[in-house]
């Protein structure tokens, strides 16, 4: 076989390699995505998104859960966003370079990868027994704001970084502080990038189940979170209770229920990236 | 704009004897027509270790334009950005010497460099608008440093910048498009008039015309001749021709150190080091 055969043999074999292994991943998705409507598309109605849970699954809905996830990911965006902007900004403008920005840094990047039932530790912990804040929607979203801080701060440093440097140049040769040298120019165009990281980050928050279970957030909610430091729920919680229950008909909430999440999940992509649209333009 | 420090800059005219040593051997004394903007005293300049200019002592006048050319890596633009201390961004980056404007030394204790950058204008080699529209890119600096008191005061700099960097017919009505669909001649005219929008008394201009097409680099040119009798302009370039076509000075650099420095006319024509003459004829570089 000549070498350019074999050349040409290889750039095939790759792209149907790589051809597989995209389709891998979207079969198995819509494999997922197809038994989950099937199960749970005939429950989704204005009673099942209104109604707190029951014991009879024909009554039951998600009112409980979809309000608690919404309060703990809003508050979580809240305190995750500016704190590790804050944090990202500092270690890539301000920070100087050497031995402890290198050891901060490499903890930041270990921290992205600590299992969330650590985190949910460290929220039982910390939050909910030496802060004495209960088994509250605040300890939940301080919980979750630990929980993607790492991440928060990564992506937003990334942004940071891809800003080119001759745009800096150009404003403080104009003199501009490094201030305004940030807030005026470096931002704005880091905006959309960073704002992908925040979606990611609060993408992950808003699934999590095994830190909030930790920090004893309720598996039965009867009512919506009235305020921070109410009792709550979260849509994973209510999904994985009904999951565990023998009756069939809980099952079809199951299914509505992650229906609900991820619908709520696509509002949340789709205004990121219509604001970074408006951003970039 | 006339000289408010005439007076000084006389004095330290006449104090720059070291200059002598460096590059007027055998010709006459290179700053006796024009009293000195920037005095630059054994200056050195280091990144972490190396060491990137060497001893350079050289007296810039006021109201012409001095060019700074020599081979790749030689130190004539890290020279240029010890003029406006945009090297301070650099980690690492050390200066020993000394650099005055006017008389005021600008490495001095209690220099303010925000301040300092707003008098000592820059253009780059790659042109960097931001990503705003034109009249945003002009105005930023008017913006930030407070200086225009009204709307209407804004716009009015804004055109006369746009003027003097001879953009404005091209822009005048698409003021509020974005700067980023200028052609690249436009947008580096545009980033000469960004940087004249804040007054400023010296002008740095760092190849700017490198990236640019032959009736685009003549424009600029045009502009840098135009801009000397408001302006005091360092210009680098790696174009002989440039630079003996826009420049009443050149100083010529190798290996971080100044080799000669003297009238253009007598660079290009009479040069009385070897290493000069070898690199204006295009034997090196």
């Amino acid at each position: 076989m000549t070498r350019r055969l074999r050349n040409q043999l290889l750039d095939h074999l790759l792209h149907g390699a790589g051809l597989g292994a995209t389709l891998l991943g979207l079969v198995v998705l819509g494999a997922l995505l197809f038994d989950i409507f099937s199960d749970g598309l005939g429950r989704i109605s204005w009673e099942f998104l209104t109604s707190f849970p029951s014991r009879r699954a024909e009554n039951a809905g998600v009112y409980a859960a979809l309000a608690g996830t919404v309060w703990v990911i809003s508050l979580t965006a809240l305190f995750a966003v500016p704190i590790g902007i804050g944090a990202a900004i500092y270690l890539e403008e301000y920070g100087k370079r050497g031995g402890w920005s290198r050891v901060i840094e490499i903890n930041i990047a270990n921290l992205a990868g600590v299992p969330s039932v650590i985190y949910g530790l460290l929220g039982l912990g910390l939050l909910v027994r030496t802060l004495a804040l209960g088994r509250s929607v605040i300890a939940g979203a301080a919980t979750l704001a630990l929980l993607v801080l790492p991440v928060v701060i990564l992506s937003s440093r990334e942004a940071l970084r891809a800003v080119s440097p001759s745009l800096r140049e150009a404003s403080y040769a104009l003199g501009a502080t490094k201030w305004q040298t940030i807030w005026y120019q470096v931002l704005p165009v880091a905006l959309p990038g960073m704002l992908t990281g925040m979606i990611l980050a609060l993408s992950r928050a808003i699934g999590e189940t095994a830190p909030l279970i930790t920090i004893g957030a309720l598996t039965y909610v009867p009512f919506a979170p009235d305020g921070l430091w109410s009792p709550f729920t979260v849509l994973p919680i209510q999904v994985f209770n009904w999951v565990s229950r023998p009756q069939e008909a809980f099952l079809e909430n199951a299914a509505a229920g992650i229906i609900v999440l991820l619908a709520l999940l696509l509002v949340m992509n789709g205004t990121a990236a219509w604001l970074r649209d408006r951003f970039q333009q | 704009m006339t000289n408010p420090n005439e007076g000084t800059t006389v004095t330290s005219k006449t104090a720059i004897p070291s200059l002598a040593d460096v590059a007027q051997q055998g010709t006459e004394r290179g700053s006796a027509d024009a009293p000195t903007k920037v005095d630059v005293t054994e200056l050195s300049f280091f990144y972490g270790q190396k060491q990137a200019l060497e001893q350079v002592t050289i007296a810039i006048p006021v109201n012409q334009v001095t060019a700074l050319i020599g081979p790749s890596g030689c130190g004539k633009s890290t020279f240029l950005r010890t003029l406006n201390r945009m090297n301070d961004i650099i980690p690492g980056a050390r200066v020993e010497g000394k650099v005055s404007i006017d008389g005021d030394d600008i490495y001095g204790f209690g220099t303010d460099v925000v301040e300092l950058r707003r008098r000592v204008g820059m253009v780059f080699q790659k042109s960097n608008p931001f990503p705003k529209s034109i009249y945003d890119n002009v105005a930023y600096g008017l913006r930030i440093n407070g200086m225009a008191e009204s709307h209407s005061e804004l716009d009015d700099r804004v055109e006369s910048s746009l003027k003097a960097a001879a953009l404005w017919e091209e822009v005048s009505d698409r003021l509020r498009e974005s700067a980023l669909a200028l052609s690249g001649g436009q947008q580096q005219r545009l980033c000469i008039a960004r940087a004249l929008a804040v007054q400023p008394e010296v002008l740095l201009m760092d190849e700017p015309a490198s990236a640019l097409d032959p009736i685009a680099t003549q424009r600029i040119e045009e502009l840098v001749y135009q801009l000397k009798s408001e302006y005091t302009i360092v210009i680098v370039t790696h174009n002989m021709q440039q630079a003996a076509r826009v420049s009443d000075r050149t100083a010529v650099f190798w290996l971080g150190k100044l080799v000669e420095y003297g009238r253009t006319s007598q660079i290009f024509t009479a040069p009385t080091e070897k290493l000069t003459e070898d690199y204006v004829t295009g034997r090196f570089g």
